[in-house]
């Protein structure tokens, strides 16, 4: 179904998902783990116009479980991009003014090269044989998506969640290439606690007898696995107060309690729909991939925080939610502090919200009003060459 | 003057004595008035450090550099002479530390700008004395109850404390309303503007 036009007000309107690809053998890309991967293809969207001097891209990173699909409409489609509500014209991220990128990380299932992608090498999906990535490698590759399109400085790297670890990484690993980063609710490093809430995601995963050790895709899907982990995220994206709103003790379907096996409550059939939706839209093994690639995210190793930004010359505007238990504030004010002490220019916002870790996608006044305008300064500064 | 259009006696007197260029740091900066005008007339390079939500977004959309914080735990995270000055502007009788703040503040800054609102001016001497209540002046419109300011302190108050610290007062400037208060200040004045170092 098209969008209403009341959707299209306001919008980006009708876009188009793009593909690059690149590392073709044998000139395939060196993964952090040691592999090697090749031919990778990203795919992509943009938005807006790269103007003359290539100085108003911004690159956009996703979330676990979100894709290109950042904004507008695709053709016949009545849902809009995950971020339509802060990408278009007019908005946060004003596409009359920005040119906006944004490409589904490697071990996506959402058109870029993952665990589900045809390995060239034998004509069937990688499955199981599909290299480990990082963070990291995620970086390498939109950075060589960046370079294919003429982008030598960024304006800004913005992301949410594991979009915000991605702007960081490359933030680090490439302090030249970049004017400013807009980090949300991210950390410098994954906690045990969310390693923790990862690993029940990936035996939900495994423990699915059709998961095949990871070689599902010629046969059925290990649907109820990867409905499993989703309920968990799910659990993990929300705050306590905004579940009790939302669903309190409320019952689904029925005025008194069932004393059986079925499901008794709202909140229950919730998660049940939510997990099992999730399993139209995404790949067992790209969840497992790219929840691995996020516990192994960890800017300083050693230990040592406030040296990994001493090189950095970006400035930073980093968004935290006081209700976010997955990356809590504490989180964010540790970055800040680290990069306070390189004397980093840093503005640091904690929005008040009830909705947890969601609210990074549903706080979009406070966000839009920080990010406009925090836009706005960048812009003028590296117009004046200032930055 | 440049800053003729400022309307605040405080942020005139300010502006006049920070040196162009500077690097600035703000502690409790509201709604970021005092450092726009800083980064528009005096060029500086300007943070500043705010624990209210909604002045963070007031900074932001000024264009300045805000860290939402707490005074009292945001000044460790700075190195060693950071910043050229560190201002206080009416927000030293709002932290819990005061000594404390002003240590850090001279460790990060090499020159810290505080401006206390004077609790002994003649207009609260006379509500304690005539009326036997604490007073609520201009300055200081808050009733015990519901008043962000936890010290109450005179301009003689201050000088001893920087006299005990061993803190040099490079410069005072008491102030009234609208103009600088020349004449016994510690009766007359509404504030007193500090310039400090430690050597």
């Amino acid at each position: 179904m098209p969008p209403e036009p009341e959707q299209l007000k306001n919008s980006i309107g009708i876009v188009e998902t793009k593909f690059f690809t690149f590392a073709e053998p044998p000139n395939e890309l060196k993964l952090e783990g040691g592999s090697k991967l090749g031919p990778i293809t990203l795919a992509y969207e943009t938005y807006g116009t790269l103007n003359k001097h290539k100085s108003n891209a911004i690159l956009i990173f996703h979330t676990l479980s979100m894709d290109a699909h950042a904004a507008g409409f695709h053709k016949g489609e009545k849902r809009p991009g995950w971020w339509e509500d802060m990408i278009g014209p007019g908005k946060a991220f004003d596409t009359n003014k920005y040119f906006m990128i944004c490409a589904n990380v490697i071990g996506g299932c959402k058109g870029s090269t993952g665990p589900s992608s045809v390995n060239p090498k034998t004509g069937r999906p990688y499955g199981s044989s599909f290299p480990f990535i990082t963070i990291g490698d995620m970086v390498e590759t939109q950075r060589r998506l960046l370079q294919h399109l003429g982008i030598k400085k960024i304006l800004c790297l913005a992301g949410g969640s594991m979009g915000g670890l991605q702007a960081l990484q490359w933030a680090v690993r490439y302090p030249d290439d970049v004017a400013s980063v807009i980090a949300i609710a991210a950390n410098m490093r994954q906690t045990a606690q969310q390693i923790a809430l990862h690993e029940v995601m990936r035996q939900a995963i495994i423990s699915d007898p059709d998961w095949s050790g990871g070689d599902y895709y010629d046969k059925k899907v290990p649907a109820r696995g990867l409905a499993l982990a989703r309920m968990m995220g799910h659990i993990t994206y929300m705050s306590d107060k905004s579940m009790e709103e939302k669903f309190g003790r409320n019952l689904h379907n029925k005025d008194k309690f069932g004393f059986d096996f079925s499901q008794d409550f709202k909140v229950e059939s919730y998660l049940k729909y939510q997990g099992e939706s999730f399993v139209q839209r995404f790949d067992a093994n790209s969840y497992y991939y790219i929840s691995k690639a996020l516990d192994y995210f960890d800017l300083a190793p050693d230990g040592n925080y406030s040296k990994i930004f001493s090189n950095v010359k970006s400035s930073f505007l980093v968004i935290a939610f006081t209700s976010d238990w997955l990356y809590p504030s504490y989180q964010s004010k540790d970055m800040v502090k680290a990069l306070k002490a390189n004397d980093i220019d840093v503005s640091y916002c904690e929005v008040d919200s009830d909705y947890g870790h969601d609210a990074f996608l549903v706080e979009v006044e406070g966000q839009s009003h920080l990010i406009e305008h925090y836009l706005s300064r960048i812009q003028r500064e590296v117009d004046h060459g200032e930055r | 003057m440049a800053n003729d259009n400022i309307l605040r006696v405080d942020h005139k007197v300010i502006v006049d004595l920070i040196e162009p260029k500077s690097r600035v740091l703000d502690l409790g900066c509201g709604n970021g008035d005092l450092l726009a005008k800083l980064k528009e007339l005096k060029s500086v390079k300007g943070t500043g450090i705010e624990i209210d939500e909604n002045a963070i977004y007031d900074c932001i959309e000024k264009g300045l550099t805000i860290a939402q914080g707490n005074i009292d735990t945001s000044l460790q995270d700075y190195q060693t002479k950071s910043f050229d000055y560190v201002i206080l502007n009416e927000s030293l009788q709002q932290v819990l530390k005061p000594h404390e703040v002003i240590l850090e503040s001279l460790r990060v800054g090499k020159k810290v700008l505080v401006n206390i609102p004077n609790f002994c001016h003649l207009e609260g001497r006379l509500q304690v004395f005539f009326k036997g209540r604490v007073p609520m002046t201009k300055e200081l419109p808050f009733e015990w109850y519901d008043t962000p300011n936890l010290r109450f302190l005179s301009l003689r108050d201050f000088r001893r404390f920087c006299e005990k610290s061993s803190i040099t007062i490079e410069r005072q400037i008491p102030l009234g309303y609208k103009t600088i208060i020349s004449f016994l200040p510690n009766l007359l004045a509404r504030s007193g503007l500090y310039l400090l170092r430690k050597d």
